[in-house]
């Protein structure tokens, strides 16, 4: 283990809990690879932005000689059991063995015994996240021109995981005979109704529109549940990993194409519906092109229309967690006022001809 | 009644502050944070300046949609807890089925258009095209 340097070493009497998590991964990781504490060094341990909910933490290791620059995705300690950190790391294999870019997942603490709370460590894959940088810079108008068929190859790639296997078994899924749709669509308005301070009837006549055009189909695959610009790594070529799988479930894998769609994932450029980059039918031709089924369009647009709904009922959310003081941030706090942007999308969405 | 500068005056000049001198000087988590409160100021400022119109808009649409329920309570408390309780019973009546098809329907988008396009004239989402 290297020591901290001087000027990062905390003041006298204090513990600091990074010299503290870095010991403990560097034994941790001797003995995931049966080697000698002397033969691990850890460097470079330092949190990385983003992961809301999740902590993200940047190092590189050296194992006998072999360097590995990783990141450890960790439960914030004390917040745990509400996604499971061994199921996500079980997942990127999966969803690499499919053919999905994914970080390889490498060594994973599933309670969380070694490291101090569930987590798992997966290789750092150079590249950018942010959505602005996406569609502003010069630099990414490549990856702008390519990402759209990237992302539709995607999909369908992990739409081919098996849901069966058994190392997936804890995947949520809708129980057998209730379709996967109408389930979302009521427990979305549950959700609205309990959450709401106030009447929305823009959310009431969606929640009827939607219940009145749930799509007769129950095919079931793996669903990633959050895909879309901002969990996904790109370089100036376009895509280079897919990351996020904590909101996986067995499902209707068009939820996840009608999620890329919404809104609020394009972030203020509405001219292109998929991110901001692309349209719809770029979206549905390569998906379909990369051996994903062939793509029902009034089954997109439920599932559109349906994504728009559940981020309304994300504001409604953010805002509650706001006004019953558990955070007092300025930025949740501004979160309420974006409902009106779903419901402007959700009117939008209702008065196109079918 | 109070001297000028007035509310809006006020916030406009926290608004500049937060902009000019409070993002420049600082960096990452605080300096987003700043730039989202000299935007909340800038909503407020708006809100101060369009509520009173904006409810009594949507007051008047409701009782096209409703009936009439007389002149728009005077007050802002008053005006406000009077909307909430005709958007209830609004609800209750896209709940039972009335707003499925027809011309009530329409007439509702149409409101509805409209009371979002004023709550979108206040929080001025970011928007390019």
């Amino acid at each position: 283990m290297n020591a901290p340097s001087p000027e990062n070493r905390p003041p006298a009497g204090r513990p600091d809990p990074t010299a503290d998590l870095s010991a403990r991964l560097g034994a941790f990781l001797a003995d995931q690879r049966g080697l000698r504490p002397a033969d691990v060094v850890v460097e470079g341990l330092g949190r990385l932005a983003g992961g809301a909910s999740r902590e993200l933490w940047s190092l590189d290791v050296t194992l006998a000689g072999e360097r590995l620059a990783l990141v450890l995705r960790r439960d914030p300690p004390g917040r745990m059991g509400e996604s499971d950190r061994g199921l996500e790391f079980r997942l990127l294999r999966a969803a690499g063995a499919a053919g999905v870019p994914v970080p390889r997942a490498l060594f994973c603490d599933a309670t969380g015994h070694a490291t101090g709370s569930p987590a798992f460590l997966m290789e750092r894959v150079a590249g950018e996240t942010l959505a602005r940088r996406l569609l502003r810079d010069v630099e990414f108008a490549g990856a702008r021109a390519a990402l759209t068929a990237q992302l539709g190859a995607a999909l369908a790639r992990i739409h081919t995981i098996d849901p069966g296997d058994a190392a997936l078994a804890d995947l949520p899924a809708t129980p057998v005979g209730v379709s996967p749709a109408r389930n979302d669509v009521l427990q979305t308005g549950l959700r609205a109704r309990t959450l709401a301070l106030e009447p929305h009837p823009v959310l009431e006549l969606a929640e009827r529109w939607l219940l009145a055009r749930v799509p007769d189909r129950d095919r079931r695959t793996v669903v990633h549940g959050d895909f879309r610009i901002g969990n996904v790594i790109f370089g100036p070529e376009g895509l280079r990993a897919v990351l996020d799988w904590e909101l996986a479930h067995v499902g209707d894998p068009l939820e996840d194409l009608g999620w890329l769609c919404a809104r609020t994932w394009r972030f203020g450029s509405d001219a292109l519906p998929v991110g901001g980059i692309g349209t719809r039918e770029a979206l549905v031709a390569a998906y379909e092109g990369a051996g994903g089924e062939k793509v029902d369009r009034a089954a997109l647009r439920f599932w559109e229309v349906a994504a728009n709904f559940r981020i309304a009922v994300v504001w409604l959310s953010q805002s509650r967690t706001f006004l019953d003081g558990k955070v007092q941030s300025v930025e949740l706090a501004s979160l309420g006022r974006r409902t009106a942007e779903s419901e402007e999308e959700l009117l939008r969405l209702m008065e196109e001809p079918a | 009644m109070n001297d000028r500068p007035d509310a809006v005056e006020l916030l406009r000049a926290v608004e500049r502050f937060l902009e000019a001198d409070a993002v420049p000087a600082l960096d990452g988590v605080r300096r987003f944070h700043a730039r989202v409160a000299a935007n909340v100021m800038a909503i407020v400022a708006r809100e101060l300046e369009t509520e009173e119109s904006h409810l009594a808009s949507e007051w008047a649409g409701l009782a096209v949609l409703l009936g009439d329920a007389g002149p728009t309570p005077a007050g802002r408390t008053e005006a406000r807890a009077a909307v909430v309780a005709r958007n209830e019973e609004l609800v209750r009546r896209i709940r039972a089925g009335e707003a499925d098809t027809g011309s009530w329907r329409e007439m509702l988008l149409e409101h509805l258009g409209r009371v979002v396009a004023q709550k979108l004239e206040v929080s001025k989402p970011p928007r390019r095209r």
